[in-house]
């Protein structure tokens, strides 16, 4: 009934507002040449090199992409626990 | 005179590249300028047609590549639009007849004596749309406001770049005020925002465009239709004048937001 009730809702969405969300998303994957499945290899490793230094909240972390004009920029979020003291 | 190349392209095809080619040519014309307009999309010409001279071809442009006449000869002289040329595309060759540097060489024979060289470039990122942006000095981008068109779009803005031919300038054709305003179509304001590029003109759509592509006569000719007054709007803008954008009623305070994009950055440089 609720998966029903979604699909109404995105039905009833003006189409224009999903054909530029969807655009949004095809351009930012057209300009970068980069999936999804790679940006969650780059923050698994992100988070790999950082937990060495640093202890970070792995589960919260989050790597995008936004755009600045014309210019595509990887964003990452990084929140931090402390310190970690290292030999 | 010194002739500026201005190239008008398209990631996909049927967007208005050939009738704003057209009409771009004749609005600069009727403003007392010199044109020549290029039909670069060779094995399918149109670009005679739409100004109706299909019938005055002689020679045409794989002809002057190989040496078979002169640049002069190939011209066609509208007879209606005073200083308005056209330089046919071949219509039994493929676009490898000509090359980037044929293009270059063609364009700075014309650049001394004309005000304006439009080149009608073929959709795509193949051969055609290389040989018309070898020599332009603008590009502009054609869209239609739906997404295959404005992702197309985005590819060509990029190459565009990346050749260092840009900034790019961006016409959208066939907006529909009417579904935009009921919230079917893609708007303007959104458009502009997604490509990030400058804008330079809005064309409605507009069934004279097909009356006037029926007889061979531009609509710019026309100066009760709407679309024919984008086109002579765009013409202006291209010559320098700062000409408000027309008024389709459908952009949700389009004007006052399209001022704030460019003022915080959004244009690109
Ligand atoms: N603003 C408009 N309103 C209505 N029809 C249009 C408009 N612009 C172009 N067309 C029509 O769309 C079709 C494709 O246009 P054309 O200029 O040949 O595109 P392209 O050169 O990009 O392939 C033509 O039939 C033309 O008459
Ligand atoms: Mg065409």
């Amino acid at each position: 009934m609720s998966n029903f009730m979604a699909r109404l809702a995105g039905r009833n969405r003006k189409s224009a507002n999903q054909a530029k969300e969807r655009l949004q998303l095809v351009l930012i994957h057209d300009r970068t040449n980069l999936s999804n499945s790679v940006l969650e290899t780059i923050k698994d490793e992100i988070i790999e090199v950082l937990s060495r230094h640093i202890d970070i909240e792995s589960d919260t972390v989050s790597v995008e992409i936004n755009n600045d004009g014309r210019q595509q920029r990887l964003l990452a979020d990084i929140p931090i626990l402390g310190a970690k003291r290292k030999r | 005179m010194a002739a500026k190349v201005l190239t008008v392209t398209s990631g996909k095809g049927g967007v208005g590249k050939t009738t704003i080619t057209a009409n771009l040519g004749a609005a600069l014309a009727s403003h007392n300028q010199k044109v020549v307009c290029i039909d670069g999309d060779i094995g399918l010409r149109n670009l005679d047609v739409v100004l109706g001279l299909e019938n005055r071809i002689v020679y045409d442009i794989v002809d002057v590549v190989e040496g078979r006449c002169k640049l002069r000869q190939a011209m066609i002289r509208d007879k209606r639009i005073e200083g308005l040329f056209l330089i046919p595309a071949a219509q039994t060759r493929d676009k490898t007849a000509v090359s980037p540097s044929d293009m270059v060489r063609i364009c700075d024979e014309l650049r001394p004596d004309y005000d304006w060289v439009i080149i009608d470039s073929p959709a795509g990122i193949e051969r055609g749309f290389r040989n018309a942006l070898a020599p332009a000095d603008r590009v502009f981008v054609v869209t239609n406001p739906e997404v295959s068109a404005v992702r197309d779009a985005d590819r060509i803005i990029g190459i565009t770049e990346a050749e260092e031919k840009g900034p790019a300038q961006l016409i959208i054709n066939r907006i529909n005020p009417a579904m935009v305003e009921r919230g079917d179509m893609i708007s303007t304001i959104d458009i502009v925002e997604l490509l990030a590029i400058e804008l330079i003109g809005i064309i409605p759509e507009d069934s004279n465009v097909i009356v006037s592509t029926n007889r061979g006569l531009p609509i710019v000719l026309d100066g009760k239709s709407q679309a024919g007054q984008a086109l002579q709007n765009i013409a202006r803008r291209v010559m320098g004048e700062n000409v408000p954008f027309l008024d389709l009623n459908d952009q949700g305070g389009f004007f006052k937001q399209i001022g704030k994009l460019f003022s915080s950055g959004g244009k690109n440089e």
